[in-house]
């Protein structure tokens, strides 16, 4: 993407008037879409986003500036601007000698989106819309979108590193609405990997347009949720969400750093429950936080956090790991060339116990089972949590009956961790998730076996 | 930012893409740029300072009455022929759609707002540095039982927007806007809590410094001994930042394109009463005070007032060109966007009318009750298709008229549709926020409270 000689040059502008480190990360994004919606295919969009981000650290402060021209000039400009907002004193020239670092990718692309023809992106949208439409005729919306992003990274810094990253993510979403007596629920379904077109080639679209339409089906004979404390059970692979935001960002260095955690100071503590062993893993090929290196240079790794309920260690990028001498655990990540890295997740999950699922539910005596969870939210200096039941059944006399409508779930993070009283043996990654943190997205995967939570705030509006 | 006042610069790109379209195609350009400022302290130290300029160019082609549309984010006049090249491709394989058009001119001229603050525009970086330092140390001596400090930042942006189009528009807007931001940690026996404070403008001048480090802090202290309430349904009385999250999932639901898509609990309702007649909700980006005011929409237009629900009663949805054109409308010129995606449909500065009564006064009238000072997961928890809702929550008890003991950890819970219905006063504190809404407090009965 950018001539070694001109990097080299570029940093040592960067740190002309002093410095301590200093980096570029170059991406060069593309990205298509496709969106069918009421029937019609809306359009076919394609973007390109190519730029550099330039950070020069100074002490404690860091300056950062990025810039969409990748010619020697623009870097040189966004370098001493970067250098300039870092505000040091200091002087003299350092040059920067790389050790070139080639990191194997990740996972070996079949087939890569940008070569499949435009049509058959459109067939798989109509085939989707078709099979909703076709599972009931109380289906009356429904949605669909492909989206595919090649992702090409380079990062350089003064301690010599030089390498890069080629990453490819193929996504597929159907949402649908149903109407009924009841008014109108939804359902939706999505797969997302670190793969190419071959993403049709493991799931059927068809298949998930159903998956998606039964969910939206099902809400219409359901019943308000219930409200108030009661043990809940997690579906395989439907709530992993739950470990990303109760403990997981409380596990990140920054946080914890600037003591917003309330993890803060407990390593080697018991923080769960025996049993409960929970790994932050961006080595796991073709899921959709899976990455070779991440947005630092740094090599994914895979992490173990809570090791049966003793706290392990914390998630570090480069800068935090810096200061308290040790290395980075592979998790600094930033949304584009235009962001700041900071302390992220990749797939986060928890490992499978021994239980029966079925056994699980049988000696629940009243709860609630969640198959499929949404989106979540923490306070990680609190630990409070909450997050929204997409797909969700009473639990009476240790049967699954009544499909619910939706509710939060709401607790704190160190609380449930404790309270985890049955794993199953039945462990499953759940659907592609994005992280939101300080403004930035990335693409994020979780996991869990089926799981009970003896007592836990279900939200809803039956007594 | 080198913006001219006029925006020759960028109006020129996009006029140079426009003349390359063929005579039986439309052609929308959108040319953005933004330079922004981010200063974040931590310990009386600058812990990052980042400048950023970003820009793009957004391409719509329609032929056929098929869409196709493309972007880069780059002002290169090569890169901006490849991405017109690469949306006609993507036209291709459109469903043919006898709606698909772009914005054509309506006459209405556009507010000529003072958006842009050329105070701003030349404000030192030392001074927002200085900003950002002196609301961290606001922060820390509002309190002795402040512990210590998430964040303290001082953000800032210049944005600038042409649009031209076969169709014959030819608009170009600038604004600047700027905020100080905060989240603090209270700690006592120690139990953490946490609490945030903001205060935005136009220019630096009209930010508040000393305001958002006390709310910060009270927010903060306040919760300190907070415990979960049990489960009951309550009169719970919204704070204003939590009326205005409300009213952006409501917001959506009033939205052409939801309507006509069948995604909204409104669609057939235009001209019933179906909120308190307490509730007179208007969606005006030519109002100033909004944080996003805006003289063009997404797609050229001017923008205007439009009042939603007037007086419980409602009025009007708002409209894109192509919502407009199928539902036999005009635009209501709510175009929203960005140069990476077409146009949408939604409201931009949403508010209610205000009341008569202060939040103390409405504490009495709640009588038993909630007051909510914060939401968590809204977006997960609300289903803006059927109105349900649960959303997680803190705040303070209400007894006997006062406020009193902090609870948190329950959730609250209702339906959009019965929400509004259950208004029983609109309070006097309206309050423009870093969002496309206002707040302003509001009380509503029978309201699901799930704690213990």
């Amino acid at each position: 993407m950018i001539d070694e000689s001109v990097i080299s040059r570029v940093l040592g502008a960067a740190l002309r008037t002093g410095g301590d480190f200093a980096e570029i990360f170059a991406e060069d994004k593309r990205s298509s879409s496709a969106l069918l919606d009421d029937g019609k295919v809306e359009e076919l969009t394609s973007g390109r986003d190519r730029g550099a981000g330039i950070r020069v650290v100074v002490g404690e402060t860091t300056g950062f500036a990025h810039t969409a021209d990748l010619s020697e000039a623009g870097l040189t400009a966004a370098a001493e601007a970067a250098a300039a907002a870092a505000r040091s004193g200091g002087g003299g020239v350092r040059t920067v000698a790389f050790e070139r670092r080639d990191v194997p990718p990740a996972y070996r692309v079949e087939t890569y989106p940008a070569d499949v023809p435009k049509a058959r992106k459109v067939e798989l949208l109509t085939r989707a819309d078709e099979a909703a439409r076709a599972a009931g005729s109380a289906v009356t919306q429904v949605s669909a979108s492909y989206g595919d992003s090649r992702r090409r990274i380079l990062v350089a810094n003064s301690d010599g590193l030089l390498t890069g990253d080629d990453v490819v993510r193929t996504l597929f979403t159907v949402s649908v609405v149903a109407t009924g007596d009841t008014g109108m629920q939804t359902g939706r379904e999505s797969v997302g990997h670190t793969v190419g077109w071959e993403l049709f080639d493991l799931y059927d679209v068809e298949e998930l347009a159903r998956t998606a339409a039964r969910r939206a089906l099902t809400k219409l004979d359901a019943r308000p949720a219930p409200s108030g404390e009661m043990p809940v059970v997690i579906a395989s692979g439907g709530g992993g969400v739950l470990f990303h935001e109760a403990c997981g960002h409380g596990l990140e260095a920054d946080l914890v750093g600037k003591g917003a955690s309330v993890f803060k100071g407990r390593v080697g503590e018991q923080v769960a429950a025996k049993g409960v062993t929970i790994v932050d893993d961006g080595t796991m090929a073709r899921e959709w936080g899976n990455y070779a290196i991440d947005d630092e240079g740094h090599p994914a790794q895979r992490n173990v956090l809570i090791e049966d309920g003793v706290l392990t260690d914390y998630m570090w990028d480069l800068l935090r790991a810096r200061k308290e001498g040790r290395a980075s655990s592979g998790n600094g990540r930033r949304q584009s060339y235009q962001h700041l890295p900071m302390v992220r997740m990749t797939n986060t999950y928890l490992l499978a116990g021994d239980d029966d699922p079925d056994d699980i539910i049988a000696s629940t005596d009243r709860g609630v089972y969640v198959k499929h969870l949404g989106g979540g939210q923490v306070n990680t200096a609190t630990g409070d949590f909450v997050f929204g039941m997409t797909e969700a059944y009473l639990i009476e006399n240790g049967e699954i009956t009544d499909p619910i409508r939706e509710g939060n779930l709401i607790g704190n993070g160190p609380e449930v961790l404790t309270r985890i009283d049955a794993l199953g043996n039945d462990f499953a990654m759940g659907p592609p998730g994005t992280c939101g943190k300080d403004g930035q997205g990335v693409p994020v995967g979780d996991g869990v076996p089926t799981l009970r939570v003896s007592s836990l705030t279900v939200g809803g509006t039956a007594a | 930012m080198s913006a001219q006042p006029d925006g020759a610069e960028l109006l020129a790109l996009a006029e140079r893409v426009v003349a390359l379209a063929a005579g039986d195609e439309q052609v929308e350009a959108v040319v953005v740029r933004d330079l922004g400022t981010e200063i974040k302290v931590y310990e009386g130290e600058i812990e990052s300072l980042s400048s950023a300029q970003s820009q793009g160019i957004g391409i719509r082609v329609i032929k056929g009455g098929r869409q196709g549309f493309a972007y880069a984010g780059t002002l290169d006049v090569d890169v901006a022929a490849e991405t017109l090249a690469e949306a006609r491709d993507n036209a291709g394989f459109g469903t043919v759609d006898e709606f698909a058009g772009l914005a054509e001119p309506d006459g209405v001229a556009p507010a000529e707002l003072p958006l842009w603050s050329d105070a701003l525009a030349s404000f030192p970086a030392a001074r927002k540095v200085a900003l950002a330092l002196e609301l961290e140390r606001a922060v820390r001596g509002a309190d002795p039982r402040i512990s210590g400090i998430e964040s303290a930042e001082y953000v800032d942006s210049m944005s600038e927007a042409a649009i031209v189009t076969t169709t014959g528009i030819r608009a170009y807007s600038r604004d600047t806007g700027c905020y100080v931001s905060t989240y603090a940690m209270a700690e006592q026996d120690g139990e953490v809590q946490t609490g945030f404070g903001f205060s935005v403008g136009r220019d630096p001048a009209e930010l508040d410094v000393d305001r958002a480090a006390t709310d910060a802090a009270e927010r903060a202290t306040r919760m300190l001994g907070a415990t979960k309430p049990r489960s009951e349904r309550l009169t719970v009385v919204l704070d204003p930042w939590v009326t205005a999250q409300f009213l952006g999932i409501l917001a959506f639901t009033l939205n052409g394109e939801s309507v006509l898509k069948g995604r909204s609990l409104f669609a057939d309702r235009l001209g019933e009463e179906v909120a308190s007649p307490l509730v007179t909700l208007v969606d005006d980006p030519t109002d100033i005070r909004a944080f996003t005011a805006t003289e063009i929409d997404g797609e050229g237009l001017a923008t205007r007032r439009n009042v939603l629900i007037d007086g419980g009663r409602l009025e009007r949805f708002v409209h894109n060109a192509y919502t407009a054109r199928r539902a036999g409308t005009v635009s209501t010129g709510s175009a929203v966007r960005g140069f990476k995606s077409t146009p949408g449909v939604g409201c931009m500065a949403t508010s209610l009318v205000p009341g008569s009564q202060g939040q103390a006064e409405l504490v009495r009238l709640a009588g038993e009750g909630v007051l909510v000072q914060e939401v968590a997961g809204l977006h997960s928890g609300v289903n803006p298709v059927s109105g349900d809702f649960s959303t997680g929550a803190e705040g303070l008890r209400i007894r006997g008229g006062e406020l009193a003991e902090p609870v948190r950890e329950f959730t609250i819970a209702s339906t959009l549709q019965k929400m509004l219905r259950d208004v029983v006063a609109v309070g006097d504190d309206l309050q423009w926020l870093p969002m496309p809404a206002a707040g302003v407090s509001v009380v509503i009965t029978d309201v699901t409270v799930s704690g213990a």
